[in-house]
């Protein structure tokens, strides 16, 4: 299958990058790591008249960690995967990022293309909305934070304004209190998570649990915080109880379909299962430090 | 394993030797030539526009926008075929097929219109421009619902057909099997639906049409693992004279059935390039190969065993409800309505058997390819291996005895089975001996009795003891459209002693350019090295039906080795010219012939010089023959596999833990070839219980119409395999060879199921049934006691 | 637009539209047929090339995005008339049927060990995770590699 036509641009500015989306308009799209756009252009699900291809902007690649680990536009899955920096800030980003698409996917693909594409189906966003992150946006008015609960705004929909690109994301950097898992069904490499969950738990000095974050893949028009969910485990003692009733609320959360992948009913008991196993992993990542 | 030490040496490489593949030299270094690497001056590329929903009527269709574009040349419809009388086509069972639709759309994905142009994006560019307005008809999405009183009739257009039954189908003794279910004391029944299946090959189909418009010579390149009896179809359907038509397989890029149909876009590209007079490309999409090419399985079956209380079988019932599309597509035998699907009594002695089918029209893709399969046999197979570990569970006996009990025995071959088969020779309690102990079966019964894993997951051990039916056929009884299942040889000594071996048989990567040779390498001593192998061009090789349903060892093989022996007759007569010898004094070893009690000798490759330089007067110059082989009877590859599974209660996932195969295909020619062709079988047979399903929702709209919904395993799913290997020769053929490419397609798929229902069954679940894919959720749901899942 | 791609050492320059995919342009602009095609949805891995270092699906970038940079195909894994050892490796351990997936499945095994000789059969099932096999079940693909990888520890030793 092939693409239908499209004018290409390929800017090596970021401030190029912003002005070109501005000027082009909705018909304008990013081209990043191209690994969800390009296959839905091929079978013509997508149609952009104007690709905007970022691959030789400079200052997108790095990945920082000073406060926050910081992950630019251009940072490859592969990038994350053995990278030093990212395994010492953000254990759950290294974690999850082996179990994103397919190893020659992840050579090419963008977390931050991944962020910005919103398919509910992704795994990024319910890490990051379990790591509270925060969207660096870029456009003609320069820098934007954007809360990531606020940027995942619906099915294959952000919340980035005409001209605007994903600059880079952030998460608050991880200490010897913070435990994260991303458990995902897949049926095969490759293929979509029936469902994924990340959970991300920090321990205050008191034992309690002081920040939780719990995030679902696929089991809604887009990925979902389970708010309530985080909301009973802060301030409390973790235990077995806690978290049962914590993926309980989770799972009540989840709106799934039914379909070939299974009952809405199987996929929201999956979830209960996986944010039970996903806390308890937390914390015996806290555990062994 | 009983081996005999190989006669020749690894160097000339006959029977038993695991020479390297020839072939390999020019696919490592992507230089195979296939379909799509075919470029011809001036050719054109086609698109296929296909229907969006599954049954409606066609209204109009407007070409003009996909006309106008630039590049397009030509934009085909069904009205202009059935100018020509192209819009139908046969099918290989005896049904007509639309080529492009002109009445009614019949299932998504349906062939309506295709446009030629110079480049295959404008191509698709203009496909999309293509205005096609239907009338929707209600879609039939099952078999049941095709038979149902009142359903809309789906063939409006076929002569005769007021309903949606393709065919009625029955064999066995009904009467004595009835009696045998009253005097039962124990009868096992399961219910269970094979799902829809797609062999999905590498590489696409396509073809690359070029009808010479001068002298109207048709060379038609083809993805074909038939390409003689795709001449001789070309020929009636387009009438075209036969030999003006010359069908060209390049290197096919896996073909698993999927490639032995004749496709609606083939007869497009022809017609297409015979209007133009320009060469015509054409080569599916992914999407397109999955909704509209060969798919296979979708048997809806009811299998019955009665049994005595100490666990002997008495008989067997099947009745199968076919699915099968639009258009009754199936590759198999005219006599078999339901393929081999009656071998169903297996590996086991049972007394009497009856099988009934129906088959029924439904608004989905045609086809009915054996799959890696014999015409049908891996439905079977499946449904008996399934019963014996129903019946086993039921009577509380350890799986492995219950086979023993009832397999047949090694002394009653040749087995005359309840419905027809004459089993050629097989040794069951062997295979199952090997594979006891190579897969510790009972270190992992105990394993399982002390309970699930100690993070929660249950032990589950399956097996399987299949005996497949392979290497169709005889001439009495096995046709496809009329032409007899021989198949052929010609082989051709050059004067240095080099040789080329022409086959009627086609490779899709089973090594035939190494196989084949090597069993011209054991039966004259040429190197196989030595050998050309050449196959898939009709104007330059002898006539066969070609290579599926594992055939082509069984019968092409077994010309080879004749047409080999034929020249060592003639070599004989030349070596007693050369030696100055009787013929009768002559003792062959492979390569020579030496004077009994001396060492006067002459090699092959003296004699074949001879052939051409030296011969004796009287005697027609040259070493070379032809071979039409007829099989006096199929051969029965059996075996044994083990799976040992874990089952997730919390979300219904399995992995297999272990898997052990045991294999007896008879003689060998290349253990290291036969191997991979077990493990790649192994990897679909995985599949199908693991993931791999076509399905479709309440409009007819496929589900698994490309690969992210169409799952096939990768590396990192695929289990770890041990093989293992008894060999019991076929006494039938020559070199005691049965096929093996498709054994583990057809034995596997139980053994996984059966293992993943022993798990839950031994965790304290009494499950019936499962239907493959053994999903997750629906493992889950079985746990659970929740039904009616997707 | 033109696009001059570095492919297995030579510069390459040819013609193509901006939404021409790179596989595209390896087949038929430079005539290189090595490199298949098996699915449209990135998914199947025939079609994979190394891109500036990297394995990657040659059917999920756009030619236009390979305009200078370096390309490496099956066709550019003999060097000086030899094979390269994942080759010679493939051959030796029947770790290809048909030899349609061959092309992607030997160029992910040559990029893994030049990283990872020593890979285990589990780290290279694991990489091999976006390549798709009909054929032969896996199993000796990554006997293979295995064995190319210690072809080539032991000659750089």
């Amino acid at each position: 299958m092939y693409p239908a036509p499209f004018q290409y641009s390929a800017p090596t500015t970021i401030d190029e990058t912003v002005s070109l989306l501005a000027e082009i308009g909705d018909e304008g799209r990013v081209l990043a790591g191209g690994q969800s756009l390009l296959p839905m252009m091929k079978l013509r699900l997508a149609a952009p008249a104007h690709l905007v291809d970022i691959n030789g902007v400079s200052g997108l690649s790095d990945i920082t960690a000073n406060g926050h680990l910081e992950i630019g536009a251009l940072v490859r899955h592969a990038d994350v995967v053995d990278n030093a920096t990212v395994a010492s800030a953000s254990p759950l980003i290294a974690a999850t990022a082996p179990w994103v698409a397919d190893p020659l996917v992840r050579n090419r693909g963008t977390v931050c293309g991944s962020i910005a594409h919103c398919d509910p189906e992704g795994d990024w966003n319910s890490v990051m909305l379990a790591l509270g992150a925060e969207v660096v946006a870029y456009g003609p008015d320069g820098e934007r934070i954007i809360p990531i609960a606020d940027f995942v705004v619906d099915f294959f929909t952000n919340s980035l304004r005409a001209g605007e690109m994903v600059k880079a994301v952030r998460v608050p950097t991880a200490d010897s209190r913070t435990g994260g898992a991303y458990l995902k069904l897949e049926r095969k490499i490759g293929d979509y998570a029936t469902v994924g969950v990340a959970t991300s738990l920090r321990l205050g000095e008191d034992g309690k649990i002081s920040e939780a974050g719990v995030g679902l893949t696929s089991v809604a028009s887009k990925n979902l915080k389970a708010v309530a969910a985080e909301a009973m485990l802060v301030g409390n003692e973790p235990s077995a109880a806690l978290f049962a009733e914590a993926a309980e609320s989770a799972a009540a959360a989840a709106d799934p379909t039914s379909d070939v992948r299974g009952p809405a009913d199987y996929k929201r008991a999956v979830v209960k299962s996986y944010v039970e196993r996903g806390l308890n992993q937390c914390m015996t990542q806290i555990r062994e430090g | 394993m009983t081996t005999t030490a190989p006669r020749t040496t690894f160097e000339v490489g006959g029977l038993g030797h695991s020479v390297k593949r020839r072939e390999d030299d020019r696919f490592i270094q992507g230089a195979g030539n296939y379909l799509d690497d075919i470029v011809l001056p001036g050719m054109l590329h086609m698109a296929i526009v296909r229907s969006p929903i599954a049954h409606g009527r066609i209204i109009s269709i407007d070409t003009s926008a996909a006309m106008a574009v630039e590049g397009v040349v030509a934009v085909v419809t069904g009205e202009a075929l059935a100018a020509h009388n192209l819009a139908w086509m046969p099918t290989l069972s005896g049904d007509t097929q639309a080529v492009l639709a002109t009445d009614k759309v019949r299932y998504q994905g349906q062939e309506v219109a295709a446009v030629i142009a110079t480049d295959p994006y404008i191509a698709r560019d203009a496909a999309v421009l293509v205005e096609v307005d239907y009338e929707d008809l209600p879609a039939i999405t099952s078999p049941q619902q095709a038979l149902e009183e009142g359903a809309v009739l789906i063939r409006d257009e076929k002569e005769g057909q007021t309903d949606n039954l393709v065919y009625e189908w029955e064999t066995g003794n009904k009467d004595s099997t009835d009696r045998a279910f009253a005097e039962a004391d124990i009868v096992v029944s399961l219910e269970t639906h094979y799902p829809r299946s797609h062999p999905s090959p590498l590489e696409t189909c396509g073809a690359v049409a070029d009808v010479n418009p001068a002298d109207g010579q048709a060379t038609i390149y083809l993805t074909s693992q038939a390409p003689h009896a795709h001449r001789t179809l070309f020929a009636i359907v387009a009438g075209l004279p036969e030999e003006k038509i010359r069908i060209i397989s390049p290197d096919i890029g896996g073909g698993f059935g999927n490639k032995v149909p004749i496709y609606p876009g083939y007869v497009v590209a022809t017609a297409a390039s015979l209007l133009i007079g320009k060469p015509v490309k054409w080569i599916e999409t992914r999407s397109e190969n999955l909704i509209s090419t060969g798919f296979a399985r979708d048997y809806h079956m009811k299998g019955e065993m009665a049994l005595t209380k100490d666990g002997k079988i008495t008989g067997m019932r099947a009745s199968i409800l076919s699915d099968q599309g639009a258009f009754f597509a199936d590759a198999q035998p005219t006599k078999f309505r339901a393929g081999l699907f009656h071998i169903c009594t297996g590996s086991y002695d049972i007394g009497t058997a009856h099988v009934s089918a129906r088959g029924a029209f439904t608004n989905k893709a045609p086809g009915g390819v054996a799959y890696r399969c014999s015409f049908r046999v891996t439905e079977a197979s499946y449904l008996v291996e399934r019963l014996a570990d129903d019946a086993a569970w039921k009577l509380g006996m350890d799986p492995a005895e219950f086979r023993r009990k009832n397999f047949i025995d090694k002394d009653q071959f040749p087995y005359h089975s309840p419905t027809g088969f004459v089993y050629d020779s097989g040794d069951y309690h062997a295979a199952m001996d090997e594979a006891m102990s190579l897969s510790s079966y009972s270190e992992w019964r105990q394993k399982q009795a002390a309970g699930p894993t100690a993070d929660g997951k249950l032990i589950g051990i399956g097996l399987a003891s299949f005996t497949e039916v392979v290497g169709a056929g005889n001439s009495r009884e096995w046709d496809i459209a009329g032409l007899k299942m021989i198949d052929s040889a010609e082989l051709r000594v050059h004067p240095t002693g080099k040789a080329i071996l022409k086959l009627g048989v086609k490779s899709q990567g089973q090594g035939h350019e190494t196989t084949f040779a090597q069993i011209v390498a054991e039966e004259l001593g040429i190197p196989f090295d030595h050998i050309k192998v050449m196959e898939g061009d009709t104007d330059n090789t002898p006539y066969g039906l070609g290579t599926y349903a594992s055939r082509s060892t069984p019968v092409g093989g077994a010309a080879t080795a004749m047409v080999s022996r034929n020249l060592r007759d003639k070599a004989r007569k030349l070596a007693a010219h050369l030696l100055e010898a009787s013929e009768d004094d002559l003792e062959w070893e492979p390569g020579k012939f030496t004077v009994r009690g001396t060492d006067a000798s002459v090699t092959i490759q003296e004699i074949a010089f001879a052939a051409y330089t030296n011969f004796p007067e009287g005697m027609q110059a040259g070493l070379e023959g032809v071979h039409y082989y007829d099989p006096p009877n199929m051969t029965y590859p059996f075996g044994t596999y083990v799976v040992v599974v874990e089952v997730d209660p919390a979300d219904g996932t399995w992995k297999v833990v272990e898997m052990t195969a045991v294999d007896d295909c008879g003689v060998r020619i290349n253990p290291m070839i036969v191997d991979g062709q077990i493990t790649g079988g192994l990897t679909e047979g995985f599949a199908k219980a693991n993931m791999q399903w076509i399905t479709f929702d309440d409009n007819g709209n496929c589900i698994g119409s490309n690969f992210l919904d169409y799952l096939v395993p990768t590396a990192y799913e695929t289990p770890k395999f041990r093989l293992g290997a008894t060999v019991t020769p076929s006494p039938h053929h020559p070199l005691g060879a049965k096929g093996v490419g498709e054994s583990a397609t057809v034995g596997s798929p139980a053994a996984y199921v059966n293992a993943v229902l022993d798990a839950l069954r031994h965790g304290g679940h009494d499950i019936e049934n499962i239907d493959m894919p053994v999903l997750p959720h629906r493992v889950w749901g079985a746990l659970n006691g929740i039904e009616a899942l997707p | 637009m033109q696009i001059t791609v570095t492919i297995n050492g030579t510069n390459r320059t040819a013609d193509a539209e901006p939404r021409t995919l790179l596989v595209d342009f390896i087949r038929t602009n430079l005539g290189m047929t090595g490199t298949h095609i098996g699915c449209d949805t990135t998914s199947c891995g025939a079609c994979t090339v190394i891109l500036d270092g990297k394995p990657v699906k040659s059917c999920t970038i756009l030619a236009a995005q390979a305009n200078g940079h370096e390309v490496r195909t099956v066709e550019g894994l003999k060097q000086n008339g030899s094979l390269h050892p994942i080759q010679a490796a493939f051959k030796e351990h029947h770790g290809l049927q048909c030899g349609f997936c061959t092309p992607g499945m030997m160029l992910v095994g040559a990029a893994l060990i030049e990283d990872n000789p020593d890979a285990t059969e589990d780290e290279i099932r694991w990489e091999l995770s976006g390549n798709i096999c009909r054929c032969t079940g896996y199993k000796n693909i990554v006997t293979a590699i295995q064995a190319a990888g210690a072809q080539v520890k032991e000659t750089s030793a």
